[in-house]
């Protein structure tokens, strides 16, 4: 893990406004994670745990204080700027895999290459070696409703990986799996981190899956907290 | 280009339902084809008039005939070019069934005011020098299989012949063709001379007169000064321009251009609500499919483009195959209804037509699902879902 912060945090804020009410999710948060970290971000529901991963992942704008990113500033980027610095720079994975119904395995990996100017020989060599790396070439053509949901996640980490992010975003990756295969995809995402360097923050419930991560932080109400500071 | 594989596969994923929508489609396109070819049949003569060519009829009813002395009183008539007449012989071919439109004309005038009429030199020549000859069109020759030499018999539902029987022997001296594709080349021309001199009766009278006028400026005034020259006469005129008498003899069927966009506005309001309400379901189906495209990056005016390329897709799926059962539809019945429609064809305009109307149709069911797609917020979405 290097020194150099590659996300940082300063002073964010996030308020929604619900009718005449207005709801406050975080107020001065702020937060830094180095290159090469693999961070567990744990909490109770409601504790801002999806906010703050839509706000590292440029999908949501904080309503105050700064995001950087690299050194750049994401926080003022208009939504064409974020969605292209989102294709830049991030690999997403989600709970429920979020996979086209409609493509195949190798199809559903190519999607984050489509937005790039790779020809569709270079797009192919780069799809087989993410379905090599997660362990699925041999099942490039099938579709995904033909695929175990382990095998599914794995499609996903290799959609999110195919283009070679530096940041990955797990949004509870093992939350719909049993244990086995959940640790298979949690030693996956180990690889990703100690062998290809990829910096990961993994937003989840199970203690066991943090275990997998570098380093675990808590948050609680918008604030980040020890272990012991959240409630039973 | 990319994201047409994405687009395709979004299409077809619901096989039955592209089924059913571009069976719609296909149907209101079939429908669109074949009554815009339709109308252009019976429009064709409308079309096809020339602007300086007056139709000169009797006031009371276009079937009473003219005396044979309005010929040359016309002529004198100031702003006139050239005149010529005809006669309906209701003519018909081996059985009355069989029926072939058939006039008694001044040749030489006739194709003087007709000059779409195009014939060989020779076969020109040939026709004005023999008397008991006929003039045929190509359309009416290809669908009889008549050529230049053959000698054919005519009857008539309305005149006899003065040797007993209502059959007249002609041979074919020649065959016109048009200068364009929509003339109608689909009837027969003999001599005036020949049928006054061999009918049993019918006496020195034309059916109608046809003239050009010097430039179709000067069509309101001749007309009114041939109207007036007739008036308090046995036979008073009644003197239009072509395009107007043909116009006025298609509507005696009906309001044709009515009746045309009541079926194509009909056919085509069901489509927008039947392809619109598929495209609006289809896409709200893909909320968080299209959420996830806009998380990996994809920008949402990509997004936008993408249903509308699809919509106007499908629109274009199903019209294609709309037009070429159309097509498939119009050459079948232009075989058997030749004699009755001379120029019914899917013709380019129909063809131009159509597509802007598939790309309309596409545009008009995409726009309000590819705004909804472009303006998905992400983590809405997702909630959603």
């Amino acid at each position: 893990m290097s020194n150099q912060n590659l996300f940082e945090l300063n002073q964010v804020a996030k308020r929604f406004t619900k009718g005449k009410e207005t709801i406050s999710i975080f107020q001065d948060l702020n937060m830094q994670i180095k290159e090469g970290d693999f961070l567990a971000i744990m909490g109770p529901s409601g504790s801002g745990k999806t906010t703050l991963l839509n706000l590292l992942g440029g999908v949501d704008q904080p309503t105050e204080g700064q995001i950087t990113f690299d050194g750049q500033r994401i926080d003022n980027l208009s939504e064409s700027q974020l969605a292209k610095w989102r294709a830049n720079n991030i690999g997403f994975i989600f709970q429920f895999y979020n996979l086209m119904p409609m493509l195949n395995a190798a199809r559903n990996v190519e999607l984050p290459l489509l937005l790039t100017n790779l020809s569709r020989s270079e797009r192919q060599k780069q799809v087989k070696v993410a379905l090599e790396l997660v362990g699925l070439s041999d099942r490039a053509d099938h579709m995904p409703s033909e695929m175990s949901g382990g095998q599914q996640q794995r499609v996903a980490i290799a959609r999110a990986v195919v283009s070679d992010p530096k940041f990955l975003l797990c949004d509870e990756p093992t939350g719909d799996l049993d244990r086995q295969t959940a640790d298979e995809i949690l030693q996956t995402l180990q690889l990703l981190n100690e062998e290809f360097g990829k910096t990961i923050v993994m937003v989840t419930h199970d203690p066991s899956a943090a275990k997998f991560a570098k380093q675990t932080v808590h948050l609680n109400k918008g604030e980040f907290v020890t272990a012991e500071e959240l409630p039973a | 280009m990319k994201d047409l594989y994405l687009v395709y596969k979004n299409l077809t994923r619901k096989k039955m339902r592209l089924f059913l929508t571009t069976f719609a489609i296909f149907i209101a396109f079939l429908i669109f084809g074949a009554i815009m070819a339709l109308r252009g049949a019976l429009n064709s003569g409308v079309e096809m008039s020339a602007d300086n060519r007056l139709v000169v009829v009797h006031k009371t009813n276009f079937t009473n005939p003219l005396p044979y002395s309005y010929v040359n009183k016309t002529q004198a008539i100031e702003g006139v070019k050239q005149v010529t007449h005809a006669n309906w012989f209701g003519g018909y071919y081996q059985e009355p069934a069989n029926q072939v439109v058939t006039f008694a004309v001044e040749p030489e005038s006739y194709l003087a005011v007709y000059p779409e009429l195009v014939i060989e030199p020779e076969q020109r020549k040939a026709w004005l020098n023999n008397q008991a000859s006929i003039l045929v069109g190509e359309r009416i020759a290809l669908a009889n299989g008549w050529k230049v030499g053959d000698r054919i018999p005519l009857s008539s539902n309305i005149f006899s012949h003065k040797d007993g029987g209502q059959t007249w022997d002609f041979v074919i001296e020649g065959i016109f063709k048009g200068a364009e594709q929509k003339t109608d080349t689909s009837y027969l021309l003999f001599h005036y001379k020949y049928f006054k001199e061999t009918q049993s009766w019918g006496g020195d009278s034309i059916g109608w007169l046809i003239l050009t006028t010097e430039d179709a400026s000067m069509n309101e005034t001749v007309a009114k000064a041939i109207d007036n020259n007739f008036a308090n006469s046995n036979a008073e005129t009644d003197t239009s321009t072509e395009q107007a008498f043909n116009k006025a003899f298609i509507e005696q069927i009906g309001n044709i251009g009515l009746i045309i966009f009541g079926v194509v506005f009909m056919a085509f309001f069901t489509i927008l609500i039947v392809v619109g309400n598929t495209m609006v379901l289809a896409i709200r189906e893909r909320t968080a499919e299209i959420a996830v495209l806009k998380t990996l990056g994809f920008a949402s005016i990509r997004i936008f483009k993408m249903v509308l390329i699809e919509s106007c897709l499908l629109a274009f799926l199903g019209g294609l195959l709309g037009l070429g059962g159309a097509y498939l539809l119009i050459q079948g019945a232009s075989e058997n209804l030749a004699r009755f429609l001379p120029n019914l064809v899917l013709d380019q305009n129909i063809l131009l037509q159509a597509l802007g109307y598939m790309l309309l149709l596409g545009l008009i069911t995409g726009i309000a699902p590819a705004i909804s797609a472009l303006k998905l917020n992400i983590i809405t979405a997702f909630n959603r879902g």
